[in-house]
C-alpha cells in the first residue's frame, strides 16, 4: 500500500475505443474533463470503476481506460451499489442520463441517494432521448416537439436536483458540459464527499435538442441566465454583478433584486441549508437565473461503511460451517 | 437413495402398533399451530421415527378469528419406514375450531381420529365456518372417532395459578393439545419444555403457564376415560443410518448450502433480495450468517436485487439473488445481462402458485418454462432443481460451483413446499465436501476480457482493483477476439453459438442420470423433477410392492439435461411425468428426445399425494395392458 502511485496523465485514462458520439455532442467535453480530472484525484487507475445504464451518456465507460460496466437501462445505481458493497475500496462512478436516471431508473436513483451509497453520480441532462432518436424525456420543457409529441409534450418536467434533494441526497450539485473548470471543481468536491454525490450536468444534444442551454452557456448571455453559487458568498449575477437573489421571508420564496441599494438583503449561499437548496434547485428562467455549483451538502453515515461495520462486528468471530450445521437440536443414531 | 422394498401394510389406528401416522394440527392463524407442529416434530425425531412435515398457512397474516380462510395447519407424517412426503390422508386431525374442522375433514381417513376443542364450537364460530348445525352433535362425524374436549375450559383451569389474563390463558390451548397428542404417541415432553423456557425466558409466568398446559394435556390422556380404541400408539423406530441428525427446512438447507458454496469456492457472497413470499425466509436466514463470507442487501425492488448481485459479481464476489415467480419475471432483463457479460450469478426461485400474485403461500412448479426460456434473445442458462428439503443444501453448492466455474447465471428451482417442509438430515461431514476454489485473473500480460478457458469456454474473471487488467464489459454484443463492442454479423453468430455451447458443455460435468428406485429398463418409468420426489418415491415403492414393473427417475439437472437421460428413458416402454404444472417438463422431454411421455398434472397449490401418483401408475399400466390385449386379439 505504501508504494508510490505512478504519475498518470489524461492519456492513461483514455481507452483505445473510438468515441462514437455525434459531432458537437456535449458528451465529448464532459469526457475530456473527467479524463483530465482522473490523474488529479491521485488514485490508482485500477480502483476506478465506471458503471452506466443505457443511452448516449451511458457509452461513457467504454472510453475510460478504467474498469467499466455498461449495464441495462436505468439500473446503473443498483449495479454500482453491488460493486461498492462487494469492494468498498473501489471508487465507483455512475454515468446516467435524464431518461436513464429519472424515467426508467427513477426508483434506483431515489434509493441510491436515500441510502447514501458512497459513489459519484454524473447525470447528463440534455432534456431529450437521444439514442432512440429524439423523443421527449422527463426533463423536457413542456411543449417540446418530438417524434412522440408532434404537438408538443404535455408532461410536466421534473428537476433532477430537486428530486435528488427530496430523495435524501447528501451532495447535490449542478454544472455545465462545456464549463470544464467549473465541472472539475464540482466533481472534485463530489469525489471528496462521503456518500452519494449527485451532479447534474446540463448537456447539449446538437441533434435533437440543440441550444436549449445556449443562454446559460453563451458568453454574452450567461451572466444574466445563470448564477454560480458558492458557500458563504452572496448570490449575485448579471453582466456587472448588478442583480442578486433575495429570500422573501413572508412568502418563503426567492426574488431577483438589484444589488444597488439592497446591501444586506442579498441571500448568502449556505450549502448546508436544505430548504434553501430546494429553492435554488427550482430556479428556472427566464424569471430566474439557473443555479450552478454545489447546491447542498451534508455529512451523513454512508450505507457501505455501515454495512462493512456490521460485517466486521459479525466476523469478529469467524463462522465455522461445522458448528453451524451442528447448531441447535441434533441427535445421534447409533 | 436405494431403499428397502418391504410391502407396506395398510395401517389403522385400531392396532396398538402402527407403521406410520399422519397428524395434522389445524387452527386459527393465532392458535400457534406452527409452533405446536415444530415441537411435535422435534419430539418425533428424537423418538427415532423418520418424518416429513408440511406447514400450510394462509396468505393473511391475521385473518379474522374463526374464518375458514384463516386456518393455519401443520402436517407431519412419521413412522418406521422411510418417509419422504408429508402424507396423503390424515389419521389424526386436531381441529382447534369449526373452521379448522370443516377445511380439513375431507382428508381424514375413515375411522380416523378427530381431536376438537368443543369450547370453540360456539354458535358464532359454527356460523363463521358455515356449519348449519354443530357437527359434534348432529351425527355427521359418525364415520370417525371423535375426542371432543372442552380444551378452552381445561386450559384456563390449568393456568389459573399463574395470574394470566383470560386471553393469555387461552393462548396456552395449543400446548395443552400438544401434551395430549404427545401422550397419544408416547413422545418426550422435555425438549418442548426446554424450548418454552427459552422462548419465554423474559416472561417466566407465560413459560410456566405453557408448561403447565402441556403437562395438563398429557395428564388428561393418562387419566381421563377415553372412548374405546383411543390409547397410546407405539410406532416402531425407523431404521436409519448411524450418524448425527437434525431437522432442517428447505430454506435453511439452501441458505447453509450457499454458505458452504462460498467456502468451497473461497469467495465472498453478496445475497441481494427483495421480500416476497415464500422466498423471504432465505434472506432472514442469511442476514444472521454474516460471520461467514456472506453479506446481504435488501434492495428497493427485484430488479435492483438482481442488479446489485451482478454488480457484486463484476467486482469479484459471487452475487446471489432470490425470489418467487413474479419477482423472477422482473429480474429477467438483468439475468440476460449476466448471460451476455458472462458473469457468475445464482438465482433462487422458490416457486409458488401463479400466475400473477396467484397463491403466494402455496406450492407449484409452474416456473420451469420461465427458468428455461423466460428471457429475451437466445439466452441459455443452467437450471437445477432441489428434490427434497435436505437436497437444497447440495443443490445450492452445485449452483455455486457451476456459476463460478462456467461464468454463467444459474437458476436454482425450489418451491413453497420444500422451503417450509422439514425433514431429518444426517449432517454431512464438512471436510468431505469437495472444494472448487475460484481464482481471479491477475496477469496483465496479454490480457483481454474475451480470454476464455478452452475446456469450459468460461470467460476470464478479472476483478476491479487488479492493476493492468482494466477493461470494459456491457450488454452490447462483444467481439469474440477482443471483447470490445462488435456489430459484426459473423461475430454475433459466433458468440450466440458460443453461449449455447458453453451451457451445453456443462452436461459433461454433471453426474449421469440414475434411477433412484427400480430398474434401468422396463415397463414404466415415473419421471419427476423438484419436490415431487417424495410422493413419486412412495408411490413407486408401493407399486413395486404390488409386483409392478415401475421405476422412479428424478431429474435434478433440467438444463442442460444429463447426457444419458434420453437413452435411459428409451429403455422404458412408457413414461409418465407427474408435475405441479400443466406439463412443462413433459413437453421438454417429448421435444428433446422425441419420446411419447404422458404428463400427470396437478395445480392445486398442494403437493401430490402418494395415492394420486399410484393411481396414475395403475391407470397407465392398465392402458398398456388394454392396448396389448387389443393388439393380441
Amino acid at each position: 500500500m505504501n508504494k508510490p502511485l505512478p504519475v498518470l496523465t489524461l492519456k492513461d485514462f483514455t481507452s483505445d475505443q473510438e468515441v462514437r458520439w455525434c459531432p458537437g455532442c456535449g458528451d465529448y467535453a464532459i469526457l475530456k474533463t473527467i479524463q483530465k480530472l482522473m490523474p488529479e484525484l491521485g488514485q490508482a487507475r485500477e480502483n476506478q470503476v465506471f458503471v452506466s445504464g443505457i443511452g448516449c451518456a451511458s457509452r461513457f465507460p467504454y472510453y475510460m481506460n478504467t474498469y467499466g460496466f455498461h449495464t441495462i437501462h436505468g439500473r446503473a445505481p443498483a449495479i454500482a451499489t453491488g460493486v461498492k458493497l462487494a469492494n468498498p475500496q473501489l471508487d465507483v462512478w455512475v454515468i446516467t442520463g435524464d431518461g436513464d436516471g429519472f424515467s426508467i431508473g427513477g426508483n434506483h436513483m431515489l434509493h441510491v441517494l436515500r441510502r447514501n451509497v458512497n459513489l459519484q453520480i454524473l447525470l447528463f441532462n440534455n432534456e431529450i432521448y437521444g439514442l432512440t432518436k429524439g423523443q421527449y424525456s422527463p426533463t423536457s420543457q413542456p411543449g417540446t416537439r418530438s417524434p412522440s409529441s408532434p404537438e408538443g409534450s404535455i408532461d410536466s418536467p421534473l428537476s433532477p436536483c430537486a428530486v435528488a434533494l427530496g430523495s435524501g441526497g447528501t451532495f447535490i450539485a449542478r454544472s455545465i458540459d462545456t464549463e470544464a473548470k467549473h465541472l472539475t471543481m464540482v466533481t472534485t468536491r463530489g469525489y471528496a464527499h462521503k456518500g452519494a454525490a449527485f451532479i447534474e450536468i446540463l448537456q447539449n444534444c446538437p441533434i435533437y435538442n440543440d441550444g436549449i442551454f445556449e443562454k446559460l452557456k453563451d458568453k454574452k448571455s450567461a451572466p444574466d441566465f445563470r448564477v454560480e453559487v458558492e458557500h458563504g458568498a452572496p448570490i449575485i449575477f448579471g453582466q456587472d454583478n448588478q442583480k442578486g437573489i433575495h429570500l422573501n421571508r413572508e412568502s418563503l420564496s426567492l426574488e431577483v433584486i438589484d444589488v444597488a441599494g439592497n446591501e444586506g438583503r442579498i441571500l448568502v449561499h449556505n450549502e448546508n441549508n436544505k430548504v434553501l437548496a430546494q429553492l435554488l434547485a427550482a430556479m428556472v428562467g427566464p424569471e430566474f437565473p439557473v443555479a450552478v455549483g454545489v447546491l447542498y451538502r451534508e455529512d451523513k453515515a454512508s450505507f457501505v461503511e455501515d454495512s462493512r461495520e456490521q460485517l466486521s462486528r459479525a466476523r469478529s468471530k469467524p463462522g465455522s460451517l461445522k458448528e453451524l450445521l451442528h447448531s441447535g437440536h441434533t441427535w445421534e443414531v447409533k | 437413495m436405494e431403499l428397502a422394498e418391504e410391502k407396506l401394510d395398510e395401517h389403522h389406528l385400531d392396532e396398538k402398533e402402527v407403521v406410520d401416522v399422519v397428524v395434522r394440527f389445524a387452527g386459527d392463524s393465532g392458535d400457534g399451530m406452527q409452533l405446536t407442529g415444530a415441537n411435535f416434530t422435534q419430539a418425533t425425531a428424537l423418538y427415532g421415527n423418520d418424518l416429513s412435515t408440511f406447514p400450510d398457512f394462509p396468505a393473511e397474516i391475521r385473518a379474522p378469528v374463526g374464518a375458514t380462510f384463516g386456518v393455519s395447519a401443520f402436517q407431519i407424517y412419521f413412522g418406521a419406514e422411510d418417509v419422504t412426503t408429508a402424507g396423503d390422508e390424515l389419521d389424526v386431525l386436531v381441529a382447534m375450531n369449526p373452521a379448522a374442522l370443516i377445511t380439513n375433514i375431507g382428508n381424514l381417513v375413515d375411522g380416523g381420529l378427530i381431536i376438537v376443542d368443543s369450547g370453540a364450537f360456539s354458535a358464532k364460530n359454527l356460523n363463521k365456518a358455515k356449519y348449519a348445525t354443530n357437527p359434534l352433535e348432529d351425527g355427521s362425524l359418525g364415520g370417525f372417532r371423535v375426542l371432543s374436549i372442552d380444551i378452552s375450559k381445561l386450559v384456563l383451569s390449568a393456568v389459573k395459578s399463574f395470574g394470566l389474563s383470560h386471553k393469555d390463558g387461552l393462548r396456552c390451548k395449543n400446548m395443552w393439545t400438544l401434551g395430549l397428542v404427545m401422550w397419544l404417541f408416547d413422545r418426550d415432553r422435555i425438549p418442548t419444555i426446554e424450548n418454552l423456557k427459552r422462548k419465554f425466558a423474559s416472561k417466566p409466568d407465560i413459560a410456566n403457564a405453557n408448561i403447565a398446559s402441556l403437562n395438563a394435556g398429557h395428564a388428561y390422556g393418562e387419566t381421563a376415560e377415553l372412548p374405546a380404541g383411543i390409547h397410546v400408539y407405539r410406532i416402531p423406530k425407523a431404521k436409519v443410518a448411524p450418524g448425527t441428525y437434525r431437522n432442517i427446512t428447505g430454506t435453511t438447507a439452501l441458505a447453509w448450502g450457499l454458505i458452504a458454496g462460498s467456502e468451497l469456492a473461497d469467495i465472498d457472497l453478496l445475497f441481494a433480495s427483495y421480500p416476497i413470499t415464500p422466498a423471504s425466509n432465505l434472506l432472514h436466514e442469511l442476514v444472521n450468517r454474516k460471520q461467514f463470507r456472506i453479506n446481504t442487501f435488501q434492495a428497493e425492488d427485484e430488479i435492483a436485487a438482481v442488479c446489485a448481485a451482478i454488480g457484486a459479481s463484476f467486482a469479484g464476489s459471487l452475487g446471489v439473488t432470490s425470489s418467487a415467480g413474479p419477482g423472477i419475471a422482473l429480474k429477467s432483463e438483468g439475468i440476460a445481462l449476466a448471460v451476455a457479460t458472462e458473469l457468475p450469478l445464482v438465482i433462487v426461485n422458490t416457486q409458488r402458485g401463479g400466475p400473477s400474485t396467484g397463491l403466494p403461500t402455496k406450492t407449484e412448479q409452474s416456473d420451469l418454462n420461465m427458468a428455461l426460456y423466460g428471457r429475451h434473445g437466445d439466452t441459455p442458462m443452467p437450471v437445477i432443481a432441489a428434490a427434497t428439503s435436505i437436497d437444497c443444501f447440495d443443490v445450492a453448492i452445485e449452483a455455486v460451483r457451476i456459476a463460478t466455474k462456467y461464468m454463467t447465471p444459474v437458476m436454482l428451482l425450489s418451491d413453497g413446499y420444500l422451503a417450509n417442509a422439514a425433514e431429518p438430515w444426517q449432517i454431512p461431514d464438512v471436510d468431505s465436501l469437495q472444494a472448487f476454489p475460484v481464482s481471479h485473473h491477475r496477469d496483465p500480460e496479454g490480457f483481454k476480457p474475451s480470454l476464455r478457458n478452452d475446456k469450459t469456454l468460461a470467460r476470464v474473471w478479472a476483478k476491479p482493483g487488479t492493476p493492468g487488467t482494466e477493461h470494459r464489459i456491457g450488454g452490447i454484443e462483444r467481439s469474440f477476439e477482443t471483447g470490445d463492442i462488435s456489430y459484426d454479423p459473423d461475430n454475433h453468430q459466433k458468440m450466440t453459438d458460443l453461449r449455447a455451447a458453453k451451457v451445453a458443455g456443462i452436461a459433461n460435468d454433471i453426474p449421469l442420470q440414475e434411477v433412484c428406485l427400480g430398474n434401468t429398463s422396463g415397463k414404466l418409468a415415473v419421471v419427476g423433477w423438484g419436490s415431487t420426489f417424495g410422493a413419486i418415491h412412495q408411490a413407486v415403492k408401493r407399486a413395486r410392492g404390488e409386483g409392478l414393473d415401475v421405476s422412479h427417475i428424478q431429474v435434478r439437472y433440467l438444463s442442460p439435461l444429463p447426457p444419458n437421460l434420453g437413452e435411459l428413458l428409451s429403455n422404458f416402454a412408457a413414461i409418465i411425468v407427474p408435475e405441479m404444472n400443466t406439463g412443462q417438463f413433459v413437453r421438454l422431454i417429448r421435444s428433446e428426445f422425441l419420446i411419447d411421455a404422458d404428463g400427470v398434472s396437478k395445480v392445486a397449490g398442494q403437493p401430490f399425494k402418494i395415492g394420486e401418483i399410484l393411481a396414475a401408475i395403475h391407470k397407465k399400466l392398465a392402458e398398456m395392458e388394454a392396448v396389448h390385449a387389443g393388439s393380441a386379439a
